[in-house]
């Protein structure tokens, strides 16, 4: 029997930006958080960071607008916002790690029920693999979200008890939004906070091989 | 008046001997010292050490270096989507690589410029970029020590440079350039502009000039990718 649909990846990072506050400090991450940006709740302002060293990034820049100086990390040209400011790399860095990052948002191969994270590399991937700003973040940020598909395309679960693949930090991660559930990293373990609409807490836990703790009534995602 | 400005891009690079340490600033487009890895690609240069945080564009940025051989190992954090060249030379063993989490390569660049002899961190404990490294616990938390990364040269691509070698960036393009000015022996500049000394408001240098030892006007080549 064919699964009950899922949220699309764009849905993944509309539940994902309701997650930040008013006047956060944010680095969006490659893959799904990517796509966090198009989905600020209304009435919120947030200033988004990049490890290029810009705070406060608007959208990104028109066709026929373009500066080639004025990328964000994954090099598309952008805009900046009032109170936008520059620095170096380095400075953007003493931010992600210091703890001066409100939330940032990363995707995901694998997050283990303590929270580890798996992120850059798959095993038996030919070539080097490429770290970027993801462990420095990982290591850094206030709040962790990992923003990832629940299941890979074959099915196998991706919240598992033990990461199998490279790791890119350890308990690091303080909550996952997926396309079946929100789940928060708890001391206790990890905890189901939602699960995506049409779907029980026992559907979303027989297709995640990690323990999911249950309270009572876990609510639907609400996506408006 | 000590004299840094030099008159064409060959001569910046002229006494860059092979098996050099090379710092190359630059990120996502932006920032990079195209103009003067041309030059250094066309002197022959080989067996160097790139350190840098990617690998190239195809053919741009440090692409011509690992197209041409002249690389022997590269320490970087994301060799990045489109640096075949790398790829293909990694694969066949010509050259090796360091992967280094992008902000402690950054600070491993500071720790050099700074005098510093090493620093513990959080990032990358449990990962594979511990593997080696001396590992301790310090207020409670998980650390790696993380040494610094020093070079020979650095070459770096600013705005301005007046005279005497003071640098504004535009935009993002400051990125990587003001941190391996500092952790270098020599640093060689390639700018948009060269202005007399005092037409940079002092409190908008971004590179003080003690960190600049060599300046070239370049038109900037830009690749797209």
């Amino acid at each position: 029997m064919p699964d009950k649909p899922r949220l699309t990846r764009e849905q993944i990072a509309q539940r994902a930006a309701q997650e930040l506050p008013d006047g956060a400090y944010v680095n969006l991450g490659w893959g799904i958080p990517n796509l966090i940006s198009n989905y600020l709740p209304k009435g919120i302002t947030v200033y988004f960071h990049s490890e290029n060293g810009i705070l406060g990034m608007g959208p990104r820049a028109k066709p026929g607008e373009e500066d080639s100086d004025l990328v964000d990390a994954m090099k598309v040209p952008v805009t900046l916002i009032p109170g936008a400011s520059f620095f170096s790399q380095a400075d953007a860095h003493l931010m992600t790690r210091g703890g001066h990052l409100d939330v940032a948002a990363l995707g995901g191969f694998q997050v283990s029920e303590k929270g580890d994270l798996a992120n850059w590399k798959i095993p038996g991937s030919k070539g080097s693999g490429g770290i970027g700003g993801a462990m420095d973040i990982a290591a850094g940020a206030r709040k962790l979200i990992v923003c990832m598909e629940h299941n890979t395309k074959d099915g196998a679960p991706k919240i598992v008890k033990e990461c199998t693949y490279a790791l890119t930090g350890v308990a690091c991660t303080d909550t996952v939004v997926t396309d079946l559930a929100v789940i928060d990293v708890r001391p206790e373990g990890l905890v189901l906070r939602e699960v995506a609409p049409g779907w029980s807490s026992e559907e979303v836990q027989a297709h995640t091989e990690a323990k999911l703790i249950v309270r009572g009534n876990v609510p639907a995602m609400r996506l408006e | 008046m000590k004299q840094k400005i030099v008159s064409s891009l060959d001569a910046a690079v002229v006494d860059i001997p092979d098996g050099a340490r090379i710092m190359f600033g630059g990120f996502g487009g932006a920032g990079f010292p195209n103009n003067l890895i041309q030059a250094l690609s066309r002197r022959g240069i080989k067996d160097i050490t790139a350190i840098s945080n990617n690998c190239g564009t195809r053919d741009g940025e440090l692409g011509i270096m690992f197209k041409n051989g002249q690389v022997k190992h590269v320490i970087c954090s994301f060799p990045g989507p489109h640096a075949n060249h790398f790829q293909e030379r990694y694969a066949k063993g010509e050259v090796t690589c360091e992967l280094v989490p992008q902000g402690i390569l950054c600070e491993r660049m500071r720790a050099a410029g700074a005098g510093l002899l090493g620093f513990y961190t959080t990032v990358g404990v449990g990962t594979e970029v511990s593997a080696g490294k001396q590992e301790c616990i310090l207020d409670g938390k998980r650390c790696i020590l993380e040494l610094p990364i020093h070079a020979d040269f650095a070459l770096i691509k600013a705005h301005q440079a007046d005279e005497l070698g003071n640098l504004t960036y535009r935009l993002a393009a400051r990125n990587f350039n003001p941190v391996m000015a500092q952790a270098v022996t020599m640093t060689i500049v390639e700018v948009d502009e060269i202005v007399p000394v005092g037409s940079i408001p002092p409190e908008n240098v971004v590179t003080p000039a003690i960190f600049v030892h060599r300046i070239v006007q370049a038109k900037g080549l830009h690749y797209a990718g």
